[in-house]
Parts: C-alpha cells; sequence; structure tokens
C-alpha cells in the first residue's frame, strides 16, 4: 500500500512537469498550428539558465527561475519573429522542418555554453518532510504546488483579463480575431512567451530531481506531444489531464511492469490512439 | 533536344567521374568518407520519395535505417547466414515492418503523421538499445563480415568497397528516376499538392502513400544494411533521432523534391562536415540555423536555387524573343497603316 501511496505520488510530480510542459506546446498549436519541435529545447534552456543564475551568479532558487522565465520567453518571441513569423504562409512541413533547425541550434547552443556533462540543480528544498505518512523530499512537494499555482494563473489570466481572451479568440478563429481588431502579431508573439515561460518553470522545478544536460528536452518533449495528442491538439484542459494521466501510467508502470520500459508507455500508449482514432482523441472540427 | 543531350552528358560525367575518383586520389580516407556518404544518399533518396514527392514528412527514418543494420548484422553474425541473402532479407524485413507502420502511420495526416513517425522511431530505437539479449543493448554489434566474394570479385579493399555501395547507390538513383517520371510518381506528387483533390480525381491515395512509405524504408533499410557491412560495427546510436535530422538536412540542403538534391547536399553537407571539424558536436551551431534560413528563403534547396536561375534565364531569353517579334510586328502593322492612310490621302 505504502509503495502504491509513494508512486501515485510520483506520478502526481511527473505529471505536474508533463502539463506545463504540454501547456506551453498547446497553447503554441493552438495559435500557430505548428507542432513545435523546438519547445523541447526552451525546456532545455530553461534548467540552464535556472542552473547558471544560482550556480554562478549565486542569486536565491526563487529569483533564479524568475530570470529563467524572462529569459527563455523572450527567447519563445525572438523564434517566432525570425523563423515562424516569415513561415506562417507556407506548406505546414516547412515549419516543422524550420523548428527542428532551430531545435538543432539551440542544443548545439548549450552544449557550448555549458558543456555536454550532466550537472546537477542544487535546491534549498532538499529536506525530507512526511505528508499523509508518505516520506518525501520538499522539492517534489514544491514542485506539484508551483505547477498547480502555474496553471491556475494561467487559466485566471486566459479566461479573466482582455488579452487573455484575445489568445482563446485566436486560436478559435485566426481571420475572425483579425477581423474584430485583434493585432495577431502581437498575439502569437505573447503565447510564445507564454509557451517559453511555463517551460522555463517546468524545466527549472523538475531539475533538482532529475539533471540538467542538453539533451534533457528530448523525451519531455516528444511525451507532450503524445499529451496533447490524447487530449486534443490546441485543447487546454486536455493538456493538464493528459499530463497527469501520462505521469500516473509511467510511475505505476515503471513499479508494476518494467522499470527498463517505462519511457516505451507514453509511445505505445500514442501509437494505440492514433491507430484507433487518426486525428486524436477529443478532435476538433477539421483539426 | 539539347536540353536532353546536355543532362546526358552532365550524368555521363558524373558517373564517369565517381568510377575514375578512386583512382584519382588513391587516399583511402577520402575514399571512406565518400562511400559512407553513398550510403547516406541511399538513404536520403528514401526520404526524398516519401518526404519530397509525397508529402509526407516521416522522421522514423533513422529507426528504419537501424532496422536494416540490425537485420543484416544478426542475420551474419548470429544466424551466419550469407551476406547476400542477409542483404536482400534485411531490406525484405525492413519494407515489411514499413508496411506494417504505414498501414497505421498513413491514417494519420501533416503534423499528427510527424509525430507518429517520430514516436515510432523513438520506440524503435529504444527496443534496439533496451533489449540486451538480441541486439547487444549500448556495446552494440562487433565483428559483421564484410560482403562475402561473387566469383573472383572480393570486397575486403576499400576501392571495392567503394565500388559496392556506387553500384547501389546507381541502382537506387535509376530506379527513383523511374518511379519519379512514371504515373505513380505523378500520383505521389497530386497526393502532395492535394490529398483531398487527388481523392477527387479517383486516386488511392491510401495505397499510393503505402506504396511511397514502403519503398522509402525499404531503401533506409537498403543504407542502413551496406552502413552495417562497411562499418562492420553497429551501435543503437544509428537509430536515434539525430540521425533522421542529418539525413533530413542533406536533404533539405541539397532540394527536397528534386532528383539531384541528395547528391548535392549529401556532399557538400559531409565534406563540410570533414572540414569543419574543429566544430565537433557544435557543427549544428552552423546547420541548425542553415536549415531554418534555407526553408525559409529558399525551400527548395541549392538544386531549387539553381532551377530558379536557370528558369529566369530561359524566361528571360523567351521574353526578348517575344519582344522582337512583337516589335517586328508592330513596325510591319505601322507600315500597313501608314500605307492606308498614304492611300486615303490619294484618294
Amino acid at each position: 500500500m505504502e509503495v502504491l501511496g509513494q508512486q501515485l505520488f510520483n506520478g502526481l510530480t511527473i505529471g505536474s512537469i508533463y502539463s506545463l510542459v504540454a501547456l506551453g506546446l498547446t497553447l503554441v498549436y493552438g495559435i500557430l498550428h505548428i507542432p513545435n519541435f523546438a519547445h523541447g529545447a526552451l525546456y532545455m534552456m530553461g534548467g540552464y539558465i535556472t542552473f547558471t543564475m544560482m550556480t554562478v551568479v549565486g542569486v536565491h532558487y526563487w529569483l533564479a527561475i524568475f530570470v529563467s522565465v524572462v529569459v527563455v520567453g523572450l527567447l519563445g518571441v525572438l523564434m517566432e519573429r525570425i523563423v515562424f513569423h516569415p513561415l506562417r504562409d507556407a506548406p505546414p512541413i516547412h515549419d516543422k522542418i524550420a523548428a527542428i533547425g532551430v531545435l538543432l541550434f539551440l542544443e548545439a547552443l548549450a552544449q557550448w555554453i555549458w558543456g555536454a556533462d550532466y550537472q546537477s540543480l542544487p535546491t534549498p528544498y532538499g529536506q525530507v518532510v512526511n505528508l499523509f505518512g508518505l516520506t518525501v523530499t520538499l522539492q517534489r512537494v514544491l514542485i506539484v504546488v508551483a505547477a498547480v499555482l502555474a496553471m491556475i494563473l494561467l487559466n485566471l489570466f486566459l479566461k479573466k483579463t482582455f488579452t487573455g481572451a484575445s489568445i482563446i479568440a485566436m486560436s478559435q478563429n485566426r481571420e475572425g480575431a483579425h477581423l474584430v481588431g485583434i493585432n495577431t502579431n502581437k498575439v502569437a508573439m505573447l503565447t510564445f512567451m507564454i509557451s517559453g515561460g511555463l517551460a522555463a518553470i517546468a524545466a527549472s522545478l523538475s531539475a533538482p530531481i532529475n539533471l540538467v544536460f542538453p539533451g534533457m528536452g528530448h523525451l519531455v518533449i516528444l511525451k507532450a506531444f503524445v499529451i496533447i495528442i490524447l487530449g486534443g491538439m490546441g485543447s487546454i484542459p486536455g493538456a493538464i489531464l493528459g499530463g497527469y494521466i501520462l505521469g500516473f501510467s509511467e510511475s505505476l508502470g515503471a513499479t508494476y511492469l518494467s522499470n527498463d520500459y517505462k519511457d516505451i508507455i507514453a509511445f505505445v500508449l500514442l501509437v494505440i490512439i492514433l491507430t484507433v482514432k487518426p486525428t486524436g482523441l477529443f478532435a476538433r472540427g477539421g483539426h | 533536344m539539347s536540353v536532353l543531350l546536355n543532362r546526358r552528358t552532365v550524368v555521363t560525367g558524373l558517373i564517369l567521374f565517381a568510377v575514375l575518383f578512386p583512382f584519382v586520389t588513391r587516399n583511402d580516407y577520402v575514399i571512406h568518407i565518400m562511400t559512407l556518404s553513398f550510403i547516406w544518399m541511399i538513404g536520403v533518396y528514401g526520404l526524398n520519395l516519401l518526404a519530397g514527392y509525397t508529402g509526407y514528412l516521416s522522421l522514423a527514418h533513422a529507426g528504419f535505417f537501424a532496422v536494416g543494420a540490425y537485420s543484416l548484422g544478426l542475420l551474419t553474425v548470429e544466424a551466419g547466414v550469407n551476406f547476400w541473402l542477409a542483404l536482400i532479407l534485411a531490406c525484405l524485413f525492413t519494407g515489411i515492418l514499413g508496411f506494417l507502420i504505414g498501414m497505421i502511420a498513413l491514417r494519420t495526416r501533416e503534423h499528427f503523421f510527424a509525430i507518429y513517425t517520430l514516436c515510432v522511431g523513438y520506440i524503435i530505437y529504444l527496443v534496439i538499445y533496451k533489449w540486451d539479449g538480441l541486439t547487444g543493448g549500448v556495446r552494440g554489434l562487433i565483428g559483421i563480415p564484410a560482403p562475402s566474394n561473387i566469383g573472383p570479385i572480393s570486397f575486403t579493399s576499400s576501392i571495392s568497397q567503394y565500388f559496392l555501395v556506387l553500384f547501389f547507390l546507381l541502382l537506387t538513383i535509376f530506379f527513383i528516376y523511374r518511379i519519379v517520371h512514371s504515373l505513380t510518381g505523378r500520383t505521389f506528387m497530386a497526393i502532395r499538392n492535394s490529398e483531398d483533390l487527388a481523392l477527387t480525381l479517383g486516386i488511392s491515395t491510401m495505397k499510393n502513400k503505402l506504396v511511397s512509405f514502403v519503398l522509402s524504408t525499404i531503401f533506409a533499410g537498403l543504407a542502413g544494411a551496406l552502413y552495417a557491412g562497411f562499418v562492420r560495427f553497429i551501435g543503437p546510436d544509428i537509430g536515434y533521432i539525430t540521425i533522421t535530422f542529418d539525413l533530413l538536412i542533406y536533404l533539405l540542403i541539397g532540394g527536397i523534391g528534386t532528383m539531384s538534391g541528395p547528391i548535392v547536399g549529401t556532399l557538400l553537407i559531409v565534406w563540410l562536415s570533414q572540414y569543419l571539424q574543429f566544430l565537433q558536436d557544435y557543427r549544428m551551431l552552423v546547420f541548425g540555423p542553415l536549415l531554418a534560413f534555407l526553408i525559409i528563403f529558399y525551400p527548395w534547396g541549392i538544386v531549387g536555387i539553381f532551377q530558379q536561375w536557370k528558369q529566369k534565364r530561359q524566361a528571360r531569353k523567351a521574353r526578348s524573343i517575344h519582344q522582337e517579334e512583337n516589335r517586328k510586328d508592330e513596325v510591319e502593322l505601322d507600315a500597313g497603316v501608314s500605307a492606308d492612310q498614304e492611300q486615303v490621302r490619294e484618294g
């Protein structure tokens, strides 16, 4: 029973991270209809910037995360301006290839700046706490709390503010949004900023329990794609729900099936879903 | 007619150059790199058929490359099968796997297809990596035999291996050329340009997409099998996504959806990588932005730039001829009009 409880909590932690990454991905997909393969690279940059801010500059963990969110958010905006904006009318195959180009560049850049070694991020919250009879590190509790908080804030922003509503409007109908006077350029940039920021939060939160290295985004981004297909491309609740579903199935699968093949679960899940329903679960309209 | 003659001489010249190349350089290292780039070209041609001509971007190609390589490696090392039989079986096996995956994968479109194949590629990589008992896991497969002799011809020297791979490359190019310029090829392009329209015209898109997918995986498998026989050692890394990205870079820089793109792109990037060896793992600092830049400004690659330039030149020539004719017409017309006027005045 205790193993199960422990694994469920693990699932909650991993699921929170996945949800945050998938949220960024789904927002961008909703607005621009591009699968941003470079999102994993943004995640990786987020981890490294927090790492640098803490070890080199020596600021506090939270301040480091804040800097990381701003920098990676701006990186996202830059990416939109330089790469995706000129390609907005190109055939869909071009966006994907351009995104892969950006991904390769950012990974090589990280390796050039920080080296290929695995780095561990120090955390001020390493102590062990007892939570409802489970022994967990404070960092894991923090991941869940911070991730949920970020999701609530994002939801409030999208639902309650005018700017947030314009993002929703644009994801519903790009031409319509343009017609009623929404500046689609600004909204696209803002979306990339939020998306990058979410990736940075996710990476900074998970880095202390995982490690920071140039390829850290690979698996996470692949799984995030699985999640947004699971939850419907462009759907925000779907991304959150899908993230937790994947988190739980992975942590339980690792314990009860095979630890070696736990990373395969997500992909097998995806293959099954797309086999049964080629447009993904909960697909909206023509997409 | 002159265009045809022109193309024929270019192709003959290139083949002649490729045949004479090892005797000219006599440098084993250069021949080694050249052979390797020929192997990549075979894989890139496979990818080109699917992504360039049919419009489906598959990101599982390194997986199929690895399947081909491992099939050959396991058949020759573990089962002791003759190299040539193993080569055929490896291609066949990759093709069958491609058929099964394609049946499901091709039900999806555009982004879903790219993501689906990305995941399939990753599953193949993970299986090779984790299935210690069969594939040797991280340690890889060692001691794959070189191609066995055919009669008096042996394939132990680097020059003979070079010719073997060149033979398969030429076969691949010939095959792809015939497909692309056949009705099947036109059908692929119709699907690329608009799948719905192709469907409306009565084209069985699923069947044609599947043919394209299976062929392209067979070429990937062939390239993988040749790679295994040439390098004689394979590890799970050859199935990783980076290899797919490498193939994609070769294809895009050369020119996606063009006949000569894979040759141009592969040769250029492989040799550029040799000169940029001081960059090592950082070469993507150059190639990553280059990829994004090309797709924004020159989506059809170097070959595309060349073709555009040729077309422009032809158009200009045609226009100047046209203008000259127009001018002549105008002069005649003017002359006619003035003659009429004179007649009127006289009358």
